[in-house]
């Protein structure tokens, strides 16, 4: 129901900051764009008129009230970009997905769209799909692009993708080594810890790839669920009192071996996953 | 109580008054556009400008919606003002020329010549209507949508508003849009339906430049029944 699931998001976000935000965002995170009767509900229940709200929906770019598709093809066409042939890059898209600029495929695939300027003009021209970057793109590239993400861009190849590495971590409260050899996840030793949500208590496997997000475990964890995380060794609850920049679960930190914190969501299926090597932080 | 001199005459006024309160106060004239008493200040048309500070820390700043500061100095003729003024009304007169209280403000300010190219808007963003709408008539039906070149005036999702009240207090209050509602005759003004009663626009698939948000037209379903 309309109604129930934006009271629900409305109890997770009321009277924060920028609470009509967040709550736009979650909807337009699940639906890939703002139904009308959900910026209805919003309006009704936030005490808002339809008339503010429609007006924040339609100010931010990252707002749609049409559906996009499975894919957010962006192309850039700043000033960096355009120079360096981002226009040619826009048209072989559109001439390839068959649609213009702003618009969705029919099979509700793509949906195709451009900006200005992504702060990434050394690497230009600059083509990001569902948030993974393509550099100096050449229009000959636009098809191998478009294959790439209709299988999934978040199928990562481990074997040839530079954003994935190996992290070793332990319990930051015995140091004992969270390592576990027995089950191998990406080719790597994966990290194990235990795992507890509802009467479920069990094991569960992560792979220990930074940027991959593959996991086993003893039960199956329903998406959207905060589990709480154990150490195996000493049996401590793994929590630091950090919540999810993405979600706004607790995190889950351990300890790098080499320096440095690594902060999982406690969400499953939330990559709200923050890596801080002395200095250094990946999100 | 705040004093501060506006053109070489000192008054004295109340913390929270704006430059273009106390100006008028004293009687000296500062245009206005996106100004109504009664709404709040919004500063969207920077036609009501005057000149605060001396020398080269002088600047320019909104009087509608600058506060009065103890000892502030003001000019609201100065030579800076008047030039910045007829560049504001002539980039009005680009936006809306057809706008009759624009062509007005041009005549009385000076403004013989139009470098722009005509645009023919039929808005000028000056968020009169939304506020009216939202502070008089406490409807908020109408308001703005998206930002910069597509920003527009309308109700959500562009259809019929089920809390607009056919006040038509956002036809009367638009500086820009008398020229909106004229039907098949060009040459008047207003169609004033909504406000006579008569009803101007009986075809209404040729209407479709209606200037107001009362869709349907009110005058029309006037005329119907
Ligand atoms: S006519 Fe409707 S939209 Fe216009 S001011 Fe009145 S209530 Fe608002
Ligand atoms: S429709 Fe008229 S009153 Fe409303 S913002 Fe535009 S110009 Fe101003
Ligand atoms: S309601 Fe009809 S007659 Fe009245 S201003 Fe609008 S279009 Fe004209
Ligand atoms: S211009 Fe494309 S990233 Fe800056
Ligand atoms: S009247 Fe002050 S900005 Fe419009
Ligand atoms: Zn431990
Ligand atoms: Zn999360």
């Amino acid at each position: 129901m309309v109604s129930e699931e934006v009271s629900k998001l409305l109890e997770r976000h009321e009277g924060k900051q920028g609470e009509l935000i967040s709550i736009l965002e979650e909807i337009q995170a699940k639906y890939s764009y703002l139904p009308q009767e959900y910026l209805r509900e919003v309006a009704v229940q936030t005490g808002r008129s339809l008339t503010d709200v429609y007006g924040v929906a339609t100010f931010y770019k990252a707002f749609s009230l049409q559906p996009r598709g499975k894919h957010l093809v962006s192309v850039c066409l700043g000033t960096a970009c355009h120079v360096r042939g981002g226009p040619a890059i826009a048209e072989e898209m559109e001439k390839q997905l068959g649609i213009k600029a702003g618009q969705t495929t029919p099979d509700k695939e793509f949906t195709l769209e451009t900006v200005n300027c992504l702060g990434a003009c050394a690497i230009g021209p600059v083509v990001v799909v569902d948030g993974h970057y393509f550099s100096n793109v050449r229009t000959g590239q636009v098809r191998e692009i478009l294959e790439k993400s209709r299988r999934g861009l978040d199928v990562v190849e481990v074997d040839t993708d530079e954003r994935i590495f190996p992290v070793e971590v332990s319990c930051a409260r015995c140091n004992h080594s969270l390592m576990d050899a027995e089950h191998i996840i990406d080719g790597h030793p994966s990290v194990r810890v235990t795992v507890s949500f509802g009467q479920k208590h069990g094991w569960v496997c992560i792979s220990s790839l930074w940027g991959s997000y593959n996991v086993i475990s003893k039960y199956e964890i329903p998406f959207d669920t905060i589990v709480n995380i154990f150490c195996p060794h000493c049996h401590a609850e793994l929590i630091g009192g950090a919540l999810c920049g993405d979600c706004g679960a607790p995190m889950v930190p351990m300890i790098v071996r080499g320096g440095g914190v690594v902060q999982l969501c406690s969400r499953r299926g939330c990559k709200g996953h923050i890596l801080d090597l002395d200095g250094t932080t990946f999100d | 109580m705040v004093t501060l001199t506006i053109n070489g005459l000192q008054v004295t006024v109340e913390e929270g008054t704006t430059l273009l309160e106390a100006a008028k106060f004293l009687n000296f004239p500062i245009p206005t556009l996106c100004h109504v008493d009664g709404l709040s200040p919004y500063g969207a048309c920077r036609l009501c400008i005057v000149e605060i500070g001396e020398g080269l820390r002088s600047r320019l700043v909104t009087s509608c919606t600058y506060p009065v500061e103890e000892g502030l100095v003001v000019r609201t003729t100065s030579n800076r003002v008047n030039r910045a003024r007829r560049m504001v009304i002539e980039l009005l007169l680009g936006t809306c020329p057809q706008s009759k209280v624009i062509q007005d403000l041009a005549s009385k300010y000076n403004v013989h010549q139009q470098r722009f190219r005509q645009e023919y808007d039929d808005c000028i963003l000056c968020g009169l209507c939304v506020r009216m709408c939202a502070e008089q008539m406490m409807a908020k039906a109408i308001g703005f949508r998206g930002r910069g070149e597509t920003r527009s005036i309308g109700t959500p999702f562009d259809i019929k508003s089920d809390v607009c009240r056919f006040c038509g207090g956002c036809i009367y209050i638009c500086p820009a849009c008398q020229l909106r509602c004229t039907y098949n005759q060009p040459e008047r003004a207003v169609c004033g339906g909504c406000a006579n009663i008569s009803a101007p626009c009986l075809e209404k698939s040729k209407f479709d430049d209606m200037m107001c948000y009362m869709d349907p037209c009110v005058a029309c379903e006037i005329r119907k029944d």
